[in-house]
């Protein structure tokens, strides 16, 4: 099996995941999380320089990830737990009483792979600058990567963040943006059109670059160039389009599966699609 | 009542920045973000000295928020500065979620914090701040008296692990605490020891505090007086042995009635120790312009509002 190959099995079987947790609480966000199931499995099983296996909440001398969009915890739980970080069985307990696994990401709970909370949107490009001016301090030659949804740019903050990235030259920084083009009144151009985002953060500063977000190939190629545009003055964006509830297809074209967990029926039609497995939790 | 030797009049804003380059020079670690208010907040020496661990946010205070959050989980203590306005309201949220619910070590530094910063007026004295503060689980909240204190606590929150809220003002105050003092987070000083009645102050309602003390002597009161400079966690132990000894209680904050240090203590009584108190305190108001004097005496903050409140206290035992 080539590497391709095996990372779009693990991603099958991430997917197959996502759709289990929600199914098995009735609640949950399987749109958003099957849409970066593709990118967030390239980015932990082989993009980023990592241990799974000694979780250090400081993440010094290894690649930090930070989730921003929080409301994806299916995906980012199942990616950790497939990844080492934690025992896959764990996954059946997600958002149920005393769980590690909460709603949206949470450290209170001492989860191995979580450094911070997220779900509240808009926060997570500013505690990544934070990260990557401390290993900068330290001389730690690392990366941070960070996911935002689409719809998440709509915060300020955001802009406050893209701004001083950019005049700061913090360029240990790939923030990655999920452009499915739905939230959840809606198509994203209706609710609040983002108009060219390629130009806001050209203008902003940053390299631009763009990925379709469920071609492996391609996420591998944009990501190491990504890699190699930073540590040159910049922080670099990657613009990824992706397809909310990628992989079933009746959750897919539309934004009413943001929020919503499959019943019984359609659980086992939504599996029926993912084919590829590596044996659910 | 014990005499009280001013030393000298300092704003606490300098006790501040004068702790803040002392971390600068025994704690590699301490780093130090601003919201464009270097001058304000007393941060220049920490900025000229230190200036690879300074960084300038702009004006931006919820990005500064969101990275002092980043820093803290690469190792870093944060000392966050800007006014307890901005810190405070203008952020709750990134407060509350990257912050206190994440338990990251970052010190939220807040200045001119009351009305006692004058004339800029009620959009810039944040009154409700150690409420919004001591709701959030993790935050400690401390409101040191005089320059001296805030100097050492500001020392202090370095070597404690968690968030921290420290508030102090903007205005020149009586400096009249111990220089090189050790601070103790959630320990309550006593300043006078009386048996009439307990007066609980924080901040720069301690000095008035200790005035109204004088004046009470003067007719036969004797006031025990502690400072509680430490909100949350409060020092629940000294305040019951002192209510349990003089049975009448006033509290003394320049902040509203509503979720200040008084508002902790009522709780603590009505729990453990049901006893007549007294409030000295903002009342459901915003402040205004006029000189910081004017205004503790315009929003009965003043030792006269303390010496009155004393006294219906002390009829209601």
């Amino acid at each position: 099996m080539s590497d391709i190959e095996n990372l779009q099995q693990i991603a099958s079987q991430v997917r197959r995941d996502i759709v289990r947790m929600v199914h098995g609480v009735k609640s949950g966000h399987p749109g958003g999380s099957l849409g970066c199931a593709d990118f967030l499995t390239a980015l932990y099983f082989e993009i980023m320089d990592h241990d799974p296996t000694n979780f250090k909440m400081n993440g010094k001398n290894e690649d930090v990830f930070i989730l921003s969009n929080g409301h994806i915890s299916p995906v980012f739980y199942s990616v950790l737990a497939r990844n080492g970080y934690f025992d896959i069985s764990e996954l059946g307990t997600f958002r149920k009483l005393h769980t590690r696994l909460q709603g949206h990401p949470s450290v209170a709970e001492n989860t191995p792979g979580i450094r911070i909370a997220s779900g509240s949107l808009g926060q997570g490009l500013s505690v990544s600058i934070g990260i990557a001016e401390a290993k900068e301090l330290d001389n730690d030659n690392k990366l941070v990567y960070v996911l935002m949804g689409d719809g998440e740019l709509e915060e300020g903050q955001v802009w406050e963040a893209a701004m001083y990235a950019a005049a700061k030259k913090v360029d240990n920084l790939i923030a990655v943006v999920d452009l499915n083009g739905k939230q959840i009144d809606g198509p994203t151009e209706d609710v609040l059109s983002l108009g060219d985002l390629k130009a806001k953060w050209l203008a902003f500063g940053w390299v631009v670059l763009e990925m379709d977000g469920h071609d492996m190939n391609a996420i591998l190629r944009t990501m190491k160039e990504a890699k190699d545009r930073s540590r040159l003055g910049k922080p670099v964006m990657v613009l990824m389009k992706t397809e909310m509830g990628m992989g079933v297809d009746f959750m897919m074209g539309t934004h009413k599966w943001h929020g919503n967990a499959p019943n019984d029926e359609q659980l086992k039609n939504a599996l029926s699609q993912l084919t590829e497995t590596l044996g659910d939790y | 009542m014990k005499d009280i030797k001013v030393l000298d009049h300092k704003d606490t804003r300098s006790g501040f920045g004068a702790g803040l380059h002392e971390l600068g020079k025994i704690n590699q670690n301490v780093v130090a973000l601003c919201a464009d208010l270097i001058g304000s907040l007393k941060m220049d020496a920490f900025v000229k000295d230190f200036p690879e661990r300074f960084f300038q946010i702009g004006i931006a205070e919820a990005n500064m928020i969101g990275i002092a959050a980043g820093l803290a989980i690469g190792g870093k203590i944060p000392f966050t500065g800007t006014f307890a306005n901005f810190s405070t309201g203008r952020v709750y949220d990134q407060i509350r979620q990257a912050v206190a619910y994440s338990n990251k070590n970052v010190k939220i530094c807040a200045s001119h914090a009351g009305v006692t910063l004058g004339e800029d007026g009620a959009t810039h004295q944040i009154l409700e701040d150690i409420g919004l503060m001591k709701m959030l689980p993790n935050l400690t909240v401390i409101n040191p008296c005089d320059y001296n204190q805030t100097k050492a606590a500001t020392i202090a929150i370095a070597d404690y692990v968690g968030p921290v809220y420290l508030r102090f003002g903007r205005p020149s105050v009586p400096n009249f605490t111990e220089a090189d003092q050790k601070f103790e987070i959630g320990k309550a000083l006593m300043i006078n020891e009386g048996a009439d009645v307990s007066i609980f102050a924080t901040g720069h309602l301690v000095w008035q505090a200790i005035e109204a003390g004088h004046q009470l002597a003067a007719m036969g009161i004797v006031a025990e007086i502690i400072n509680i400079h430490t909100i949350k966690p409060l020092d629940e132990e000294a305040i019951l042995k002192s209510v349990a000894k003089t049975k009448c209680v006033v509290s003394a904050e320049e902040h509203m009635r509503n979720g200040g240090l008084g508002d902790s203590i009522a709780q603590l009584l009505a729990r453990k120790l049901p006893t007549p108190m007294e409030m000295v305190a903002v009342n459901d108001q915003f402040g205004q312009s006029g000189t910081p004097t004017e205004l503790l005496t315009a929003y009965g903050l003043d030792a006269n509002n303390i010496i009155e409140a004393v006294k219906t206290v002390i009829a209601r035992k």
